[in-house]
């Protein structure tokens, strides 16, 4: 199989990347290049166009106009060869119930055509990797939720990917099970596996992944590494008053800071949280207030804004 | 057309998937078959049959109407084993489990799972009918060698009925469904196509419209080939049944990307 592996080609580069379904269009138009060995994000509400991305980059879904390549190759014509170099662990949980864990791992192997001996060996190390040796011989349906969202993901590497997409990867889990997941991530990119990402957890985004592009409604609205993002959209610091009052807000606007009035806050973007904390305490008494640094959920929220996508 | 370069080998990996999973419970699996056509020689051959004073006339022989019966047995097991593999099993796969989703993520295209669906489907009609066979062949009701082309027929009979079911499956809207194509369509062949009793007794439009049903050809088949009779049926039949698979296959293809494709 010819791969063009040139030394500066993308993991992933979207031209105008584009789907509609019927009258939607979920992505609209998209320009994005993922590095190879970098971990990649893509952020955004509920039907931002996330996921109809990740599946048109694995060839789930045919793209409708634009163009896409995955390491090198265009997803239209050759999808079974972007196929077998990938791994892809869906945001369903789509195990399969007929088998055991271990099996899970050997029959899903087998579709990449690899022989009896790598299959079993590879199950066996991937097993080790995601802490799951121990429930080996267990049926799906006996396993934890946690314990199935790393068995969906040592799945996907069964062909020893060059590139990995987690759709959603600890969505549901319990601190501790997240965790595990973020480490096995970094080991990953250690490994120089690159890696695409999604998740509605902004601490997750904020500590895997180099860069990060933001979706909503099918376009991509910022794109940056995380920092940068915070830094340039926010500040560093974040100021949160209780109940505040309408003067305190055209205080706050006269001063010409950034700021958002939510339905019982007030939040001051600043880079000089003490500072601006210690002039609003001196004009206004204050029932309540907090200062706290800057992160991507204020990004996301500022961004994508706060009215509920349902 | 690309329904069918996309077809490859790969779909053999779908078949020994749910192979794996019919050897894993292969005790459950293989009992039925073994025991439904002795309690239907045993409930209709003997005690029904004792009713038939007479003997029937088949392709100018006359036969015991238990004799008569143990051929249709064969037939109607080939087409339950895969028409009920590629609806309601496929229908689960497909549906609730997700397995289609998660192949596709592989190299595997979707021509592949629904050929490798169709294979497998095949593969329970031969296995159920050859079990079929041999308890009849045991009971001296069928005979050598022609019983020994049964299997084939029951292979490939089995890809038409597959391919019939994938149509089915790729349409209906959820489970219950189903329901349509077996009292319609299936539940009419298992009585009319033959197996129970000859078609000479039916008047002329009834004849002429138990030709147009897949089972009948079958059933003529494995009735033909347990007697060591080679009838100008046997090559009606085949005829039927590659012109049949082949409509039903590219269609049942087209349906299954039109559905699962988006």
């Amino acid at each position: 199989m010819q791969i063009d592996s040139g030394p500066f080609m993308p993991a992933v580069r979207a031209e105008k990347l584009t789907k509609v379904f019927d009258e939607l269009r979920a992505v609209d138009a998209i320009d994005f290049q993922i590095e190879e060995g970098e971990c990649f994000g893509f952020l955004g509400p509920n039907g931002a166009g996330k996921s109809t991305t990740m599946r048109m980059m694995h060839c789930a879904s045919p793209i409708t106009s634009g163009k896409l390549e995955v390491l090198g190759m265009d997803v239209n014509d050759r999808s079974r060869d972007v196929k077998a170099v990938i791994g892809v662990a869906p945001q369903e949980n789509n195990l399969d119930p007929d088998f055991t864990v271990r099996r899970n791992l050997t029959v899903y192997g087998r579709y990449f055509g690899l022989p009896k001996d790598v299959l079993e060996e590879r199950a066996d190390r991937l097993l080790e990797f995601m802490q799951l040796s121990e429930k080996r011989d267990e049926r799906i349906q006996e396993i934890s939720g946690g314990m199935k969202r790393r068995l969906i993901i040592a799945r996907a590497m069964m062909n020893d990917p060059r590139l990995l997409i987690l759709d959603e990867p600890t969505t549901g889990l319990d601190p501790q099970a997240r965790h595990l997941i973020w480490e096995k991530v970094r080991e990953l990119k250690r490994k120089k596996v690159t890696v695409i990402l999604t998740t509605h957890y902004m601490d997750e985004a904020e500590r895997l992944c180099d860069r990060l592009v933001i979706m909503d409604h099918g376009k991509i609205i910022l794109e940056g590494k995380p920092r940068d993002l915070i830094d340039s959209v926010i500040g560093t610091d974040v100021m949160e008053i209780d109940v505040p009052t309408d003067e305190m807000e055209a205080y706050v606007k006269g001063q010409g800071w950034q700021y958002e009035r939510t339905i019982d806050r007030l939040l001051i973007f600043t880079k000089e949280g003490q500072k601006t904390a210690a002039e609003i305490k001196e004009r206004f008494a204050m029932s309540y207030y907090l200062i706290r640094n800057a992160t991507l959920e204020d990004v996301f929220l500022r961004s994508t804004g706060r009215a509920l996508v349902e | 057309m690309s329904l069918i370069s996309n077809i490859s080998w790969r779909s053999l990996a779908l078949w020994k998937r749910n192979r794996d999973v019919f050897l894993t419970t292969w005790k459950t699996n293989f009992l039925p078959p073994f025991l439904e056509p002795i309690l239907y020689l045993v409930a209709m051959g003997l005690g029904f049959g004792a009713l038939i004073q007479a003997d029937i006339v088949y392709g100018g022989e006359s036969v015991e109407y238990i004799k008569f019966l143990a051929p249709g047995l064969v037939a109607i097991s080939i087409m339950y084993g895969a028409f009920f593999e590629c609806t309601y099993s496929s229908f689960v796969r497909m549906y609730y489990q997700k397995t289609f989703d998660a192949i596709l993520a592989t190299p595997l295209s979707l021509e592949d799972i629904i050929t490798g669906e169709i294979l497998w489907g095949a593969t329970k009609s031969f296995v159920n009918a050859t079990i079929v066979l041999g308890v009849i062949a045991v009971l001296g009701y069928a005979e050598l060698p022609g019983l020994l082309l049964i299997p084939l027929i029951a292979f490939v009979g089995g890809l038409m009925f597959a391919s019939l079911a994938m149509l089915f499956t790729a349409l209906v809207p959820n489970m219950d469904s189903f329901n349509y194509p077996f009292f319609l369509f299936i539940t009419p062949m298992f009585l009319f196509s033959g197996t129970f009793f000859p078609l000479s007794v039916l008047p002329e439009w009834g004849q002429q419209l138990a030709m147009t049903l897949p089972l009948t050809h079958i059933s003529n088949m494995t009735r033909d080939l347990s007697y060591n009779m080679l009838t100008t049926e046997v090559a009606i039949g085949a005829a039927y049944i590659i012109v049949l698979t082949a409509v039903c296959f590219l269609g049942s293809v087209y349906l299954m990307k039109k559905r699962l494709v988006k």
